[in-house]
């Protein structure tokens, strides 16, 4: 056995499938370590996780890790994907050869449900008791192999974050011949006949092989939308009438096929949990794992307690905002010492020129346009990591989600929108927590809004220019900032509430979440989550960061300015550039805010990155660099103070600073954004829409601000 | 009475849960069902949504939703 040899195109595919919440993640992990792959399943927005496991006697095999699922009736994106995997339906995934669930052995109940229901597919099944020891712990004993007689399939005690178990799983792994499940339970007599006629009916009219039609048959009789069930394989006219016709029968006599169908479920269900948990000898209840929720609850009295609840909830929480916003600060400065150090190497290599140029100021600022944001990324996914394996993001979500749900969202929006105002792109990255499509969708539309670090520097140069003395009065700096994060706050609550009541208008928001018992975090998984976090970025919105880094700097260097101009300021330069020619372009469009072409080169340019808005007008104005930081902050500021019109009026008038500020509140202004926003909802149609709207936003703010404050005198 | 007006840390049992509805076959799914024990944890401190004991683990839903489930009479507690 060689266990390095590449896994021959016959490796047979398996499935990992459980509810969320039941230790899949760390399962996966410890089958494939670091061999796994991470990507998206083509058109929806779900991660795709495949890895290569080897078997205790060293085959490999293929593991698909399926989206966390409570049942194959499904809610979500994630949830659908899950289903069409099982059943066969996407033609980008194999079909699994045998399917390995995991259920939480503290609340097996539950988790059997959608194993009963992966069951009905009969193919073979190896399931997987995980949490033996916080069973234990809370004094159950689980009859493990009560369990593998009455389905007939492996059960497999496993304590996942442990390893223990691992060895067992492998050797069934091993099996050549795992048994079909001897799964029979009786569909309600009152379904039977309409099971079948469907049955026969997916078969023969929709081509579905006679076990997934069963299960196909079973699903749409749970989900009263039949359309949701379908999903990408549309039911035939047949099947459809066959459904209308026993639901419109059971409408008449008063039948309720979906919980007559999930009753029955758990009927059988809890035969099987009362004979395969035995409780403690003092437990009067047989499936309350009441000693498990002991501890958690003495925590989450606490924790979501009306005032020691607030109280730590803001303390993580500002502790996760300030770990973004200061501490990412340190590694963010390696990072621009590093690439400043990687320049001045390649640029003492290269001719001057403009090859020279493009590698220095295009190709090496992308990158490090794209690495500077993986410190703010991984810390933020470090938060997110221990929240959620603690258990804690669920509470989070539980205490906002009243406040959330006043703009239409829920709890989980919190976090993501908290984290914008340190970056947008973790906090879009973020918004994966968000299992409902629309809301998720609102959190990321808005989520730029929130008055990101990138904003900051123009704010305080803006606010400098304003004041007339050289040293900002602390009130006028704090009560401007204030203003500028109110504005973007409000913002961000006032277009979630409208695309919830109009474009994202759908089913009532839901918050059906289980809250997990507290459990200690894995920093191993946690720092797993980090590292793919981090390479997903790098992998799918680094490229195109870089490549529309590398076109600003065409845009901002080409074409060049006539031979005349040797030796002119690069100003010259740089308005002769499409940049400066597309300042001029934007004007007339701009003018109405108060803005010149020299400004609207600034925004131009500001697309890198919100701060470049300062270097754009050092060069604009002319500022004579050198000195120590915060003598060119000053330059800077006196350029602008002295700028005129070519009438000779001031250019940065205070009403012209703070409608510059409110432009930078509103508008979207950041290529790395539009490549996360590209990047987490797959399509091109968002970024774009977003692009639009909050330009469109900022534009109309700053024309009412400006028109009304000069008609007012200012 | 229902759910929603459950006093926090008693129980009862479900006594019926709408057929329609979008959140109602999720929950149900969730192992809600007609003569299913349900205790009422918590509310969050801002009065929603709540917190539910069921089959032996935590569910948090909105009192809308649990204002649609209704629970059967106690026998009166002597």
């Amino acid at each position: 056995m060689n266990p390095a040899a590449p896994a021959p195109r016959s490796a047979p595919v398996y499935a990992l499938v459980g509810n969320p919440n039941c230790g899949k993640s760390t399962l996966f992990n410890a089958l494939t370590g670091l061999k796994q792959k991470v990507g998206n399943y083509p058109g929806v927005t779900v991660e795709r996780k495949v890895g290569t496991a080897y078997t205790q006697h060293g085959q490999p095999l293929t593991l698909i890790d399926l989206p966390g699922a409570y049942s194959l009736a499904a809610r979500s994106p994630d949830e659908a994907v899950t289903r069409d995997v099982l059943l066969g339906r996407r033609t980008d995934t194999p079909t699994p050869d045998r399917i390995i669930c995991i259920a939480d052995a503290t609340n097996l109940e539950r988790n059997l449900y959608l194993v009963h229901q992966i069951l009905d597919l009969g193919r073979p099944v190896i399931l997987v008791l995980n949490m033996m020891d916080l069973a234990a712990q809370a004094g159950l004993t689980v009859r493990a192999d009560h369990l593998s007689r009455q389905l007939g399939i492996p059960v497999i005690p496993c304590e996942a974050a442990h390893g223990k178990g691992l060895i067992e799983l492998k050797l069934a792994l091993s099996r050549p011949d795992l048994p079909l499940p001897r799964h029979a339970w009786d569909i309600p007599a009152a379904l039977a006949p309409a099971v079948s006629e469907l049955q026969a009916s997916l078969s023969a009219q929709d081509r579905k092989a006679p076990l997934v039609a069963r299960a196909e048959a079973l699903l749409l009789l749970t989900d009263p939308d039949p359309v949701r069930v379908a999903g990408s394989t549309p039911l035939s006219a047949a099947t459809t009438r066959i459904l209308e016709t026993w639901k419109q029968r059971w409408a008449g006599d008063g039948t309720d096929c979906s919980g007559t169908l999930v009753a029955a479920r758990y009927d059988a269900i809890g035969r099987l949990a009362r004979e395969t948990i035995v409780p403690p000898a003092s437990g009067a209840h047989a499936t309350d794992a009441d000693a498990t929720l002991a501890l958690s609850d003495r925590i989450d009295a606490v924790a979501t307690h009306p005032v020691w609840g607030w109280l730590i909830f803001a303390a993580i929480m500002a502790t996760m905002f300030l770990g973004i916003f200061t501490l990412a600060e340190i590694p963010m400065g390696w990072i621009e010492s590093l690439m400043g150090w990687a320049s001045d190497h390649v640029s003492a290599l290269l001719p001057p020129g403009d090859f020279h140029n493009l590698i220095i100021d295009g190709a090496l600022a992308g990158v490090g346009g794209v690495i500077i944001f993986l410190p703010q990324i991984l810390i933020l996914f470090f938060f997110i990591g221990l929240l959620e394996s603690t258990g804690y993001m669920a509470r989070a979500a539980f205490i906002m989600d009243r406040v959330m749900s006043r703009v239409g969202l829920n709890g989980k929006s919190f976090i993501p929108l908290l984290s914008s105002y340190a970056c947008a792109i973790p906090g879009i990255m973020a918004a994966r927590t968000i299992e409902e499509p629309k809301d998720r969708l609102a959190t990321i539309l808005v989520a730029p809004f929130m008055s990101c670090s990138a904003r900051l520097p123009v704010y305080l140069l803006l606010i400098a220019a304003l004041v007339s003395s050289n040293e900002v009065p602390l009130g006028t700096q704090v009560g401007l900032l204030l203003l500028m994060y109110f504005l973007g706050t409000a913002g961000a609550f006032a277009f979630a509430w409208l695309f919830k009541k109009t474009l994202l208008r759908g089913a009532p928001p839901l918050m059906i979440m289980e809250l997990p018992p507290y459990r200690l975090p894995r920093l191993r998984d946690v720092a797993w989550q980090m590292w793919e976090r981090a390479a997903v970025f790098v992998k799918r919105a680094g490229t195109v960061i870089l490549a529309l880094a590398i076109v600003l700097w065409f845009l901002a260097n080409f074409p060049k300015p006539p031979a005349a101009a040797e030796g002119k300021p690069p100003v010259d330069a740089l308005a002769h550039s499409f940049a400066g020619r597309a300042g001029h372009a934007l004007e007339p469009l701009i003018a109405p805010l108060g803005f010149d072409w020299r400004i609207g080169i600034g925004l131009i340019q500001s697309f890198a990155a919100r701060e470049v808005f300062n270097s754009s007008m050092s060069v604009v104005f002319a500022v004579e660099q050198g000195g120590d930081e915060a003598a060119t902050r000053a330059h800077l500021r006196d350029a602008l103070r002295t700028a005129r019109r070519p009438d000779g009026t001031p250019l940065f008038t205070p009403l012209v600073c703070l409608s510059l500020m409110v432009f930078y509140v509103f508008a979207m202004q950041c290529i790395s954004t539009i490549a996360v926003v590209k990047r987490e909802t797959a399509v091109w149609k968002w970024p774009l829409f977003q692009l639009a709207y909050m330009t469109g936003t900022a534009w109309l703010a700053c024309f009412v601000l400006y028109q009304a404050g000069r008609a007012l005198g200012f | 009475m229902n759910l929603a007006q459950l006093p926090a840390g008693t129980s009862a049992a479900i006594q019926a849960c709408p057929q329609a509805g979008p959140a109602f076959t999720r929950l149900r799914e969730m192992g809600l069902l007609p003569g299913t024990r349900v205790t009422l944890v918590r509310v969050a401190p801002l009065g929603d949504p709540i917190e539910i004991q069921v089959r032996g683990y935590r569910l948090s839903l909105r009192k809308s939703e649990a204002a649609q489930i209704e629970l059967a009479p106690e026998p009166p507690t002597t």
